[in-house]
């Protein structure tokens, strides 16, 4: 055992030694340590500087509320991580653990220079400083300000861990696994109800677990005992489900909650291989029992924050849990009588303890114990400093005047080596906040605590305001038999005898000789803000909590303020004169601890990221070499590029071989919608800008949907199959959009339509052939019918079988080429897709993708929706006049076309763009200017298709300009990062105007 | 995260659901007959209220159906569910 192992316990095993080492240095501890306790039984206590000051920071408690010991997890290796609490890690064999924030080493840090010039670096000096001179920002403090943020160092490589999700339902949760509870749950699953349990720490028990004092007895037996026996009791119940290592990250509305459970964290490296790291619990719970128990409050006074300066709680923990002393020396500064039992345990170990306590007496029997023991007590005074650099050496105390507003007399030194501080008990009500409760403000001991309003959820025990044993067992049991309707508790007739607090003092911020100008009173310890910050920020005229919060970073780290925030509001409260209540608190955000990004993404990573739709024709396109592209979650071919062609090169290649011979493309992700029913024709009117009542069966029709506000949605051809029958297509990306506006309007606003829809998209897969060969194709697969222009036109539809397989052929284009499109169902598809190629074989069918349909309908100045239009584009600015029917009285969108702004004649319109150098192609996106010397200068416009045309062997553009209609011929300019590219305003279909190719 | 009662479905939790704002504004039957101000306060005017509010909700993932909610938008309780076309209740 080392000199500060000096206790057994059941909670740590002292025969199993474990090895590991923080910064660098290999050192030892036992099964059960953390990270923290293992470091204390080793006598260190300095593991950290802090994050402005770079003050030697010491571990100051044993839980989450953790503001200093927080370590970077096995540094240089893809499992690192930061921040981590070392209170709160579990310790396991090769764990490597590095301090942070200092440079070079954590004894010599250069940053330590920044506690000098303090004075220099109140709260707000960034806003303060960073002002002037204007160039100083990019180069000089930019830089400066990256290199000193942030804490900790990011993993560069990606997380090599498995994370994983977990929905469940219960009738009840109970968050915490203390002693209130344990007693929530054993009555919740004792009435049948399933239950689920869930506690952060490895073992269950709270603070109780380790509470060995005869002051503290429950039936008889000590409390810690009584506890133990209720554990293994509960452990038999069968419908409790008991979830240690589990944390709640969140609380939401409808009793939904999140919890975290470390599944692997405290496993040697070794057997974490492989397993699943953590699990996060959705948890949906009928009802909810938050007995979250209660942080342990510092003390604000000068230098308050040296290494070997605990919670007083924390150290009772160190010795009664962890069986490590924190110091061999030890005095502890309080205002309350928790920390009365740390002095007792610590004598009742050989420790030297003596107490200092603001109040002027207690007369409750634990005090009483204390005095027994002969423990010294300094009543009614308070520390005014501290000593020791690295670690706490000594302290001066002063007395109180009699309002304890000041301090009197003269000032005591007392050596130490820890020194444990006691500020009261703060409940945990960020459970309860989270999920919209409100919280009232207690005037005797200056806590917040839950307001019950919430049907669905309790707070029991500490988190409730509860801090005395006898309080706590009692109000739980009762609680919990009101809120689940049961009749017999099970603890109804439990004694409980403890020590109670008679008398109660607080002081936010401790008195001291010195003016504060030249006190360090920390409040927010890891991000180094105190007192007088708080202060300054008040005189600057800073009121709301949540401006004082943020301009001086009080409870804006790593921590959230779990330790800082209500000091921070009560320093507020006496400099202003307000009532503490009246203030409020800041909002009690989600996560309550930090949540590993793992954890939230659980499954979805790599190739579960999202959703994959592929054609039933993709294995053909990945046999012959395409490159693909996301469409939405579909993959479509991109370009099928030979042996060493790039985009370009192959673009150029499948363009002209569509336009020369024959090119086919897969357009099965269209979006397919299936309409029927006796008012498709006067639904179809309603949604289109085109007339649509007097299409034939058998005929096709392209057709714009418009939004409300008349700008252009969706766009696709509809094919009438029947009288009442019809087939809608959709761009890929909008089919989902277009069924549910579709859906929408036909239930709420035209319920007397009847109209079925139906999303067939996955149900068809579709091979566009075109080019002035495609018709010889189309002959050879389907030998008997008539494919003249007489008996098969354009924008007509039949259907027709191959391979004894029934199929829809569309004469449709949308390259401005002659072009058939086959719809055969989808398991069909790649051997419709072969037949194909092997029947254009002779004509050298070529494969095109994408880029190269995009390039082709550019050519043709058809639109892509999406592309060319981006919500603003009406079809008057589209030049597509000829699609909105003057004569129907009403469709979406109409009377939004007569709106003055719709109508304004300077809107951006679509038109071609021609560089003067055929040969430059210009960037999608690219800025369009009129006037070059003008300044501020003037963007008219931008590019919204560009592609070098093979067909006609020229660059060629779509753009949208302001007032472009007017401008044909006009001179305009595309500036670029180096040169600016003249550009002259076209007519935007650049090939076959007179549409002569489509009947070729 | 709350549960909706679908008229349809049953109780879903909300991620199956999306929301289209508020609920009651009827389609002009005559829009060629609106001033530019009447179509607009139509098109892009909605309430935003703190409290009581009576809003379209979908079950996208479910049924598809369209149908009326009234939450209060300050704790999220929802009051009533309702089908399209029905009396919106008293609150």
């Amino acid at each position: 055992m080392t000199k500060y192992r000096i206790n057994k316990t059941k909670f740590v095993d002292q025969t199993k030694t474990v090895s590991f080492t923080f910064d660098g240095k290999k050192y030892h501890g036992f099964e059960g340590d953390t990270l923290a306790s293992a470091l204390l039984s080793n006598g260190i206590h300095l593991v950290g500087r802090s994050f402005k000051y770079h003050r030697p920071r010491g571990i100051m408690s044993c839980g989450s509320e953790e503001p200093n010991a927080i370590c970077q997890i096995n540094d240089n290796t893809d499992l690192t991580e930061p921040n981590v609490r070392a209170t709160e890690i579990e310790l396991y064999e090769g764990l490597k653990a590095s301090s942070q924030n200092c440079w070079p080493s954590l004894n010599f840090d250069i940053g330590g220079i920044n506690n000098l010039i303090s004075p220099f670096i109140p709260a707000g000096f960034y806003y303060k400083t960073f002002m002037w001179p204007k160039s100083f920002w990019k180069k000089i403090y930019e830089p400066l300000i990256r290199l000193s943020a942030g804490l900790g160092k990011s993993p560069t490589q990606p997380d090599p861990d498995i994370y994983d999700h977990k929905h469940e339902h219960c009738d009840v949760l109970v968050i915490g696994g203390g002693i209130s509870g344990i007693i929530s749950a054993k009555m919740a699953a004792k009435n049948n109800l399933k239950t689920i349990l869930i506690e952060d720490k490895n073992i269950l028990g709270g603070s109780t677990i380790y509470q060995n004092n005869k002051n503290f007895i429950i039936d008889n037996q000590k409390s810690n005992e009584w506890l133990m026996n209720e554990i293994s009791e509960l452990e038999k119940l069968d419908n409790l489900i008991i979830k240690t290592r589990t944390s709640l990250a969140a609380f939401h509305s409808y009793n939904y909650l999140l919890a975290k459970e470390n599944i692997s964290d405290h496993l040697p490296l070794d057997k974490k291989n492989g397993s699943i790291r953590q699990r996060l619990w959705k948890i949906r719970a009928d009802k909810v029992i938050v007995a979250a128990g209660a942080i342990e409050r510092p003390l604000i006074f000068n230098n308050n924050d040296r290494p070997g300066i605990i919670l007083a709680n924390s150290v009772k923990k160190y010795l009664d849990f962890y069986g490590v002393s924190t110091g061999l020396n030890n005095i502890i500064f309080t205002n309350n009588d928790s920390a009365y039992e740390t002095a007792v345990s610590l004598f009742e170990k050989g420790i030297s303890v003596k107490i200092v306590d603001i109040r002027k007496k207690s007369s409750s029997n634990i005090v009483k114990d204390a005095e027994d023991l002969g423990i010294k007590i300094y009543w009614n005074s308070t520390v005014v400093n501290t000593f020791g650099y690295k670690k706490i050496k000594s302290i001066e105390i002063m007395n109180l005047s009699e309002d304890g507003s000041n301090v009197t007399g003269n000032k005591h030194k007392i050596q130490c080596d820890c020194l444990s501080i006691s500020g009261g008990w703060t409940p945990m009500v960020h459970m309860h906040t989270q999920s919209g409760g409100k919280l009232d403000f207690r005037e005797i001991d200056q806590v917040f605590v839950p307001t019950e309003k919430n049907e669905n959820h309790i707070n029991v025990g500490s988190c409730n305001g509860d801090f005395e044993l006898e309080e706590i067992v009692k109000n739980t049991n009762n609680k919990v038999k009101k809120f689940l309707n049961i009749n017999e508790g099970g603890f109804d007739k439990i004694s409980v005898l403890c020590s109670k607090e008679s008398e109660k003092k607080n002081i936010w911020l401790l008195p001291n000789t010195i003016s504060e100008s030249k006190t360090k009173s920390f409040i927010d310890f890891q991000n180094d803000s105190t007192a007088k910050d708080i202060k300054l920020a008040l005189r600057e005229g800073f009121k709301s909590i949540e401006h004082v919060k943020r301009y001086t970073t009080t409870g804006m780290a790593t921590d959230q303020g779990k330790l800082s925030n209500m000091h921070a509001l009560g320093i507020i409260a006496d400099t202003a004169g307000a009532e503490m209540g009246t203030l409020g608190t800041t909002t009690f955000r989600p996560p309550f601890t930090p949540l590993t990004f793992g954890a939230i993404v659980g499954r979805s990573v790599g190739k579960f990221f999202d959703i994959v739709r592929k054609t039933s024709i993709h294995e053909w396109h990945v046999q012959n070499n395409a490159k693909f592209e996301n469409v939405g979650q579909w993959k479509r071919p991109w370009y099928y590029p030979i042996s060493n062609e790039n985009l370009h090169l192959a673009v150029q290649r499948e363009s002209k071989a569509a336009r020369d011979s024959a090119g086919i493309l897969d357009a099965s992700t269209l979006g397919k919608i299936d309409i029927q029913g006796s008012d498709a024709s006067e639904f179809l009117n309603r949604v289109y800008t085109n007339a649509w009542s007097k299409l034939g069966i058998g005929k096709c029709r392209y057709g714009l949907m418009l939004n409300e506000d008349g700008m252009v949605y969706d766009d696709g051809v509809t094919t009438r199959l029947g009288e009442n029958h019809y087939l809608m297509t959709t761009t890929t990306g909008g089919a989902a959009n277009v069924l549910s506006k579709l859906e929408d309007y036909l239930q709420t606003e035209w319920p007397e339509l009847d109209v079925y829809l139906t999303s067939v998209t996955d149900h068809y897969s579709t091979a566009s052939i075109c080019g002035p060969n495609s018709k010889k194709i189309l002959k050879k697969l389907f030998p008997n019918k008539d494919f003249s222009d007489e008996a098969f036109p354009h924008m007509s539809y039949q259907d027709a079988i191959i391979d004894k397989i029934e199929c829809r052929i569309m004469r449709i284009s949308f390259t401005g080429e002659l072009s058939y499109e086959i719809n055969v169902e989808s398991k069909y598809g790649k051997s419709l897709w072969e037949n194909c190629i092997a029947a254009g074989e002779e004509y050298k069918i070529t494969p095109y993708g994408t880029e190269t349909m995009h390039l082709l309908r550019a050519e043709k100045g058809f639109i892509i929706v999406g592309q060319d239009t981006d919500g603003t584009m009406t079809p008057i600015d589209l030049q597509m006049d000829w699609i909105v029917s003057k004569k129907k009285y009403d469709f979406i969108g109409k009377r939004s076309l007569y709106r003055s702004d719709t109508m304004r004649e300077d809107r951006k319109q679509l038109v071609g763009l021609l560089t003067d150098d055929p040969n430059e192609i210009l960037e999608e996106g690219a800025q369009i200017v009129s006037e070059l010397n003008k300044k501020p200068v003037e963007m008219i416009g931008h590019v919204t298709s560009s592609y070098f045309s093979p067909n006609l062997n020229k660059s060629i553009a779509l753009a949208v300009v302001k007032g472009g209609k007017k401008m044909n011929g006009q001179k305009l300019f595309v500036p670029m990062e180096n040169k600016n590219i003249n550009v002259t305003v076209s007519d935007f279909i650049f090939l076959d105007k007179e549409n002569k190719r489509i009947n070729a | 995260m709350f549960v909706i009662n679908c008229p349809y479905c049953g109780e879903r939790d909300q991620s199956e659901f999306s929301c289209g704002g508020e609920a009651h504004i009827v389609r002009p039957k005559q829009p060629t007959e609106l001033s530019d101000d009447e179509w607009a306060e139509y098109l892009f005017m909605r309430k935003n209220i703190k409290g009581v509010q009576f809003e379209r909700w979908n079950h996208t993932h479910g049924c598809r159906k369209w149908f009326n909610m009234v939450r209060d938008t300050s704790n999220d309780k929802i009051h009533a569910v309702y089908k399209m076309g029905e009396k919106p209740p008293v609150i």
